[in-house]
C-alpha cells in the first residue's frame, strides 16, 4: 500500500471528489438542463442551425469531449500534487 | 509483462496503422478504377467484404497468444490514443453506423436522445469508474463484483446481468451483420447471419482481446474512412465547403422551406414534438428518459468498462476515455448531417415525382425485402409522402446512391459497417465468453485449472455463444436500435449502482449490493419484458427503450438502505477501497482472497 498518512489520503480523496462533482454538474447540466429549453433555444440561430438542436447535435457533444480530457488532466495533477500519481 | 517484439509492435504503432490507412485507400482507388473499367458491382461487393475480413483474420493470427494476461487484457500494453480508437470501433456497433442516421432522418430532433445518450455516458466512465477499475486491475468485471462484495453471489449475479445485457446487444449485431452481407453479397439473411459469424470467429478466436484490440484499431479507421466520404463528397458538391457537420445547418433550413411548402406538420428539428407536429410532454419525458438510460447503461456495460484493463496504467486509463469519446464524437457529430442531407435528397427528387420515374437508387432498395415500399394509395401515379416507407436502416447504406457516387463508395460504405458491426460483436462476445470462462468456470468451478485449460474452455465458450446468438438473430426479434437501447438499461439497471457505490462509498455491504442488483434488474426486465410480450400499460408513459429509469432509482434505494441494515465492511475492505482510489502502489488484498 502507498504509505500515505491518512490525512493525506482524506485530503486527495476531498480533492478527487471535488472535480468528480464539479464535472457531474456541468454533465448533468449539459445532458439535461440545456435541453430542457431547446424549444425556447430553437428560435435563435446559431453558425446557421437552430441553437436547440445544435446544443443536441454538436454543442452539448463537443462540451463532453472536453470535460473528459480536463478530467483526465487535472486529476493527474490532483495525483501529483499528493504523490500518488504512477511513475 | 511485454515481450520485447510486443514492444517493437507497441512503439511502432504509429507506422503500422498509417501504412494500414494508405494501403486500404490505395484498395479503394484500385476499385474504383476497376468500376469504371466495367468490373461488375457484384464482384467489387465481393472484394470489399472478403477482403476486408481477410485482413483482420490476418491481424487475429498475428496475435494469437497461449498467455493469460495477453487473452484477456491484450497484456495491458495499449497506449491510450490506440485504445481510444479500438475502444471507438467497439462502441460503433451496427446500430451507430447504420440505423442512427436512420432514426435522426425519422424523428429528427427526437432522435438527438441517441446522439446525447452514446456520447455523455463516457464522462461518467471518466471520472466515476475507469481509473478505479484499472487501478483494480484484474481480468473483468464480475471480477471486481466477486472481490468487493467478498463472495461468489455477487460476481454471478454480475455475470447474470453482463450476459443478459451482452447477449440482447450482441444478437443485434448479427442482426446488422447479416443485412449488409445479405445486401452485398446478394445471399439470404438467415445465411449471410453465419457467413458474418465466421467473420466475427476468426478475428477473436485465437488471441482473444489481444486479437480483438488490434482488429478494432484496423476497423476503426475503415469505418470512420466509410462513415465520412460520402458525406464530405456530398457536402462539396451542394456547398462547396468538405465539411458537412457545418454546412448541414444549410440543409436544414431547406428542408424547413419544403416543409412549408408540402404542409408537413411535424418538422425535423422540432423539438419533443409528436406525429402531428405539436408539443407532447410524453416526447419530453421519454427524451431525457432515453438520455439518461443510455448514459448510464454506457458507464455499466462490462464490455466497455473492460477495455480499460487492457491501458498500462491508471493515467492512461483516463486518457483513453477522453481518447475513446474523441475517436466517438468524430462519427456521432456527423449522423445528423447523414440524416438531413437524406431527407433533403427525398423531399427535393423523391416526394412529388412521377411514381415511374423515381431515381435508381429507390428502385433498387425496394427490392431489398422490408427496406423501403412505395405503394399508390390514391392511385394518382404520384408519390406522396404518406406513400413512400423508408426503413431507417438503409440511410447511410443508400447515401452514395442518393449522392450519385460510384458503386465503389457503396462498397466501402459497407465494408465501413461490416467493420463497425465486427467490431462490436467481437467486443461483446469476448466479455460474455470471458465472464463465463473466468468468473464461472475457474472462480467457481475450478480454481485449479491449468492455463491450457481456461484458455481452451474461453475459446469453446466463444464459439457455442456465437452460435447461438447468430441463431437467435435469424429469427428477427426487433430492431436494430430498439436492441440495443435495452441492452444499456438492463446493464445500467443491473451494474451501475454496485460498481459505482462500491468505489465511491465505503459503507456499500455486499448484501446491500446484492440486493440492490436483484431489485434494480429485476425491475427493470419485468418492465421490458411485460411492456414487450404481455401488452402490460405503460408507466408514465415511458417507453421500454428507457426501462432502466424504474430500476436505477429502486437499485439505488434498495443498496442504500440494505447497506445501513447490514454490519460495516471489515477494516480490511476499506483499506482495499481506500487502495483503488489511489493510483500509486499495490492493492490492500483482504486476507483470503484469491486473485491472479
Amino acid at each position: 500500500m502507498a504509505t500515505m498518512t491518512p490525512d493525506k489520503r482524506a485530503a486527495h480523496w476531498r480533492k478527487t471528489s471535488r472535480l468528480m462533482w464539479t464535472i457531474l454538474v456541468l454533465w448533468a447540466f449539459f445532458s439535461f438542463i440545456v435541453h430542457l429549453f431547446a424549444v425556447q433555444l430553437n428560435s435563435i440561430s446559431f453558425l446557421g442551425f437552430p441553437l436547440g438542436f445544435y446544443m443536441a447535435a454538436q454543442g452539448s457533444l463537443i462540451v463532453f469531449v472536453i470535460l473528459c480530457f480536463w478530467n483526465a488532466a487535472a486529476q493527474n495533477k490532483i495525483d501529483e500534487e499528493f504523490g500518488v500519481a504512477e511513475d | 509483462m511485454a515481450t520485447k517484439s510486443s514492444n517493437a509492435f507497441v512503439t511502432n504503432l504509429p507506422k503500422i496503422y498509417g501504412g494500414y490507412a494508405g494501403g486500404f485507400i490505395g484498395f479503394v482507388i484500385i476499385l474504383a478504377i476497376l468500376e469504371q473499367m466495367g468490373v461488375p458491382n457484384k464482384i467489387i461487393g465481393y472484394a470489399f467484404v472478403f477482403l476486408t475480413i481477410a485482413v483482420y483474420a490476418y491481424i487475429g493470427i498475428l496475435s494469437r497468444t497461449m498467455e493469460l494476461s495477453e487473452y484477456y487484457v491484450a497484456g495491458r500494453v495499449v497506449p491510450p490514443v490506440f485504445n481510444g480508437m479500438a475502444t471507438g470501433a467497439d462502441w460503433m456497433s451496427a446500430a451507430s453506423f447504420i440505423s442512427m442516421a436512420g432514426g435522426l432522418y425519422l424523428a429528427g430532433y427526437g432522435g438527438l436522445g441517441y446522439v446525447l445518450g452514446w456520447t455523455g455516458g463516457y464522462v461518467l466512465v471518466a471520472i466515476l469508474l475507469a481509473p478505479y477499475l484499472r487501478k483494480f486491475g484484474q481480468f473483468t468485471v464480475p471480477d471486481f463484483l466477486g472481490v468487493r462484495y467478498e463472495g461468489s453471489a455477487a460476481r454471478l449475479a454480475g455475470v447474470v446481468v453482463l450476459f443478459c445485457a451482452s447477449f440482447t446487444y450482441i444478437v443485434s449485431q448479427c442482426f446488422g451483420i447479416g443485412i449488409i452481407t445479405s445486401r452485398f453479397l446478394g445471399i439470404p439473411f438467415e445465411v449471410a447471419i453465419f457467413v458474418g459469424l465466421l467473420g466475427i470467429l476468426v478475428c477473436s478466436m485465437l488471441g482473444g482481446m489481444r486479437a480483438v484490440t488490434w482488429t478494432q484499431v484496423a476497423q476503426y479507421i475503415i469505418l470512420i474512412i466509410a462513415y465520412l466520404v460520402p458525406v464530405i463528397w456530398l457536402s462539396t458538391t451542394l456547398y462547396g465547403i468538405p465539411i458537412p457537420e457545418l454546412t448541414y445547418g444549410q440543409a436544414l433550413k431547406e428542408i424547413a422551406e419544403f416543409e412549408a411548402k408540402h404542409n408537413i406538420a411535424k418538422h425535423h428539428v422540432a423539438a419533443f414534438v409528436d406525429a402531428k407536429g405539436a408539443f407532447s410532454w410524453v416526447e419530453f419525458h421519454n427524451f431525457w428518459a432515453l438520455v439518461l438510460c443510455l448514459m448510464v447503461g454506457t458507464a455499466s456495460l462490462p464490455h466497455i468498462l473492460m477495455r480499460y484493463f487492457t491501458t498500462p496504467n491508471v493515467r492512461d486509463a483516463r486518457k483513453s476515455v477522453a481518447w475513446s469519446l474523441f475517436f466517438i464524437f468524430l462519427l456521432y457529430f456527423t449522423a445528423p448531417a447523414y440524416a438531413a442531407f437524406a431527407k433533403r435528397e427525398v423531399y427535393r427528387d423523391v416526394i412529388g415525382q412521377q411514381i415511374s420515374a423515381l431515381p435508381a437508387w429507390v428502385q433498387n432498395w425496394s427490392q431489398v425485402g422490408g427496406m423501403l415500399t412505395i405503394k399508390d394509395g390514391n392511385n394518382d401515379g404520384i408519390l406522396q409522402l404518406s406513400e413512400f416507407v423508408i426503413n431507417q436502416d438503409i440511410i447511410v447504406l443508400s447515401m452514395p446512391e442518393i449522392a450519385g457516387l460510384p458503386y465503389v463508395i457503396s462498397g466501402l460504405v459497407a465494408a465501413g459497417g461490416l467493420a463497425a458491426a465486427l467490431s462490436t460483436a467481437d467486443g461483446l462476445l469476448l466479455a460474455i465468453a470471458n465472464a463465463l470462462s473466468h468468473d464461472v468456470y475457474y472462480k467457481m468451478i475450478d480454481p485449479k485449472a491449468s492455463t491450457m485449460r481456461r484458455l481452451t474452455v474461453a475459446r469453446v465458450i466463444l464459439v457455442v455463444v456465437a452460435i447461438i446468438a447468430a441463431a437467435v438473430a435469424g429469427t428477427r426479434p426487433a430492431g436494430i436500435i430498439q436492441m440495443v437501447a435495452w441492452a444499456f438499461s438492463l446493464a445500467a439497471a443491473g451494474l451501475f449502482v454496485p460498481l459505482v457505490l462500491g468505489i465511491w462509498w465505503k459503507r456499500t455491504t455486499a448484501a446491500g449490493a446484492l440486493a440492490g442488483m436483484i431489485a434494480g434488474f429485476g425491475v427493470c426486465l419485468y418492465y421490458l419484458v411485460g411492456t414487450r410480450y404481455f401488452d402490460m400499460e405503460l408507466w408514465f408513459g415511458i417507453r421500454n427503450i428507457s426501462s432502466a429509469l424504474f430500476g436505477l432509482p429502486v437499485a439505488f434505494i434498495v443498496t442504500i438502505v440494505v447497506s445501513l441494515m447490514t454490519r460495516a465492511p471489515s477494516k480490511e475492505m476499506q483499506d482495499f477501497v481506500d487502495s483503488i482510489r489511489t493510483p500509486k502502489g499495490d492493492l490492500a488484498w483482504a486476507t483470503g482472497s484469491r486473485h491472479d
